[in-house]
């Protein structure tokens, strides 16, 4: 039962946060220059008189404070997230239509990020007096310093426009029509730049976590003991070292996956990758408050989605997590 | 071993030491290096860098000197990046002290807050805070203040919560200090070290941060930033690639230079971690 109770406890917190988000949103709207009828609008409504006061009826903005936020909140509950006047649809329908792009994207990065910002980490680790485990660790230093749309420009610069191997831009090639196969294949080549831009940020910061981690592990006793016991140093690192590194490493990937949702917005726009991040662009050169917020809104519920299944990974990969937390 | 001689023994420090030292002196000399508007067309635009002499880095899309806006670039950034961390402390220090120093309910309430902000996406809140508030300088500041603050009272409420167990603090307890002098005067400043360290590296994150916001268009438009370069070369790419490639190679030895005076810091400050770590 400790499992059931304990998402049920998490279920309660996410839906708290999100509470909390919806909130904030609402006091965002209204914190915008000018009327909030004019916000949700965006620029082009708020010359015509007759299409404002048709909002400010319809949104009841002549209420008091807080029978408008009830409103606004019992709209998002039952997945109202408003009008995009710019786009001319619900705001729910135009991120839903983006959002699979997205997953694939953070998706893939993130695997990519992981898997190889964990292995260097370790072989920096291992090597920690060799010039090579240096060398690792300002390569990683220098991906951390970049910014990441710089990085995905020169990454465009040299693989699209110098070398031609790759796609610069899109989700498939225009007018090619592939099917079955062929399009998968299309999608993926054109993933490759994108995924690798926006991994190779996240990489750097898992790989100085996992060498400070396992570097901390690697002092602990139980190390010492296996070490004494004549233990391979293969076997020691492997069993003993990483599987207690990995601990912090978890906790980080939840907080990153954050960042990731964000570093979309970046890559998408460079790569004109057709997620929500460049949707977020898009809304942000309109204007588009409504579709704005609503996008922040995903962006928050998938961390929170996200921050979740790192709890659970978390108790299934520290068994010492029983009834605490 | 003094403070210096510690900072000095890493070398990477001392060469992101120096690195900073002549982007600040860029920054401070911009006025009287380039005292036109950086935003002033001067020449033909696509001069490649060193075709003309006068412009070393040559002209972007509009004619504009590229080494005007680097130089003024650099002022904004450095500025921004100092102002929005400082914001950061002004909020995140006091926030950790009380949650560490009284605990209890007041700690659970405080720390609830930080972690909502925590789980909120740093720089999608950043940029509907931005497009809100309508981008200038200091809607720029404030939002990478809002979103930057979390980890400086994470950090400041565990360094409370383990030196309000020390002696000394119990000492000046029973010799009758009130809160705020066992807060200000006794524990403050034993909780600073870290806290040094992680506003330098919170500046290069800030720099970086309203780099991409001027990238996305979110800049003050008064004002030439590095970001807002590499924004406006995107689509002249193939055509001008030292439009983006300048303005980027400055961020990227500004904010590694800083993250190197960081790790220096850190050596410096806790020598004790310094030589577990290494």
């Amino acid at each position: 039962m400790p499992y059931v109770s304990f998402i049920l406890g998490r279920l309660v917190k996410a839906a708290l946060v999100l509470l909390a988000i919806v909130v904030l949103n609402f006091f965002l709207i209204h914190m915008a220059p000018g009327d909030p009828a004019a916000v949700m609008a965006g620029e082009a409504g708020a010359t015509d008189q007759q299409f404002l006061d048709d909002l400010r009826e319809r949104f009841g903005l002549d209420q008091p404070l807080p029978v408008q936020l009830w409103r606004y909140v019992s709209g998002v509950a039952t997945l109202d997230f408003g009008y995009s006047y710019r786009q001319q649809m619900p705001v729910l329908e135009l991120i839903l239509d983006r959002l699979p792009a997205t997953l694939l994207l953070t998706g893939t990065a993130f695997v990519i990020s992981l898997a190889l910002g964990v292995s260097a980490g370790v072989l920096a680790a291992m090597r920690a007096k060799h010039p090579s485990g240096s060398l690792i660790m300002v390569v990683a230093l220098l991906f951390y310093a970049t910014p990441l749309y710089w990085v995905a420009m020169m990454a465009v610069l040299v693989f699209s426009v110098l070398l031609g191997w790759l796609p610069a831009y899109g989700y498939s090639t225009v007018g090619a029509d592939y099917q079955g196969l062929a399009h998968v294949g299309d999608v993926a080549l054109h993933l490759i730049l994108p995924a690798t831009t926006l991994g190779l940020f996240f990489m750097a910061v898992y790989t100085r976590m996992t060498r400070a981690s396992m570097l901390n592990a690697g002092q602990q006793d139980f190390v010492k003991t296996a070490r004494a016991k004549g233990l391979a140093p293969g076997v020691i690192q492997r069993r003993h070292v990483l599987r207690n590194a990995v601990l912090p490493i978890i906790t980080l990937a939840g907080l990153q996956a954050g960042q990731m949702v964000g570093g979309a917005v970046l890559t998408e726009t460079v790569f004109a990758w057709p997620g929500i991040g460049r949707l977020m662009y898009e809304a942000l050169m309109q204007r588009d408050y409504n579709l704005l917020l609503g996008i922040f809104f995903f962006c928050a519920l998938l961390v929170i989605v996200f921050n979740m299944l790192t709890d659970l990974i978390y108790r299934l990969a520290d068994p010492r997590i029983k009834e605490a937390r | 071993m003094s403070f210096f001689a510690r900072f000095a023994q890493n070398r990477g420090a001392l060469f992101g030491l120096l690195i900073l030292v002549m982007v600040v002196a860029l920054a401070l000399l911009a006025p009287l290096l380039y005292p036109e508007s950086p935003w002033r067309m001067v020449q033909r635009p696509f001069l490649a860098p060193g075709e003309l002499s006068g412009f070393p880095l040559g002209t972007d899309t509009m004619g504009r000197d590229v080494a005007a806006g680097l130089a003024h670039g650099a002022w904004v950034s450095l500025l921004i990046g100092l102002i929005s961390t400082l914001v950061a402390l002004a909020i995140g220090v006091p926030l950790g002290a009380l949650a560490g120093y009284f605990g209890g309910w007041i700690d659970d309430a405080l720390m609830r807050i930080t972690e909502l902000f925590q789980t909120i996406p740093s720089f999608a809140l950043a940029i509907v805070l931005v497009a809100i508030m309508s981008p200038s300088v200091g809607s720029v500041v404030a939002a990478i203040s809002i979103v930057s603050w979390p980890p400086v009272a994470r950090l400041v409420r565990g360094e409370f919560l383990s030196l309000k167990q020390r002696e000394y603090v119990e000492a000046a307890r029973l010799a009758g200090l009130g809160h705020w002098d066992l807060i200000v005067r006794q524990i403050l400043p034993n909780a600073l070290s870290p806290v040094i360290v992680l506003a330098s590296l919170m500046i290069a994150t800030a720099i970086l941060l309203e780099s991409s916001l001027s990238f996305l268009g979110l800049g003050d438009p008064d004002v030439m930033s590095w970001g807002y370069m590499i924004g406006a070369a995107r689509t002249v790419m193939r055509q001008a690639w030292w439009l983006s490639v300048i303005p980027g190679v400055m961020i990227l030895l500004t904010v590694l230079a800083l993250n190197l005076v960081g790790e220096g810091l850190d050596d410096a400050l806790n020598p004790q971690l310094a030589r577990q770590r290494h």
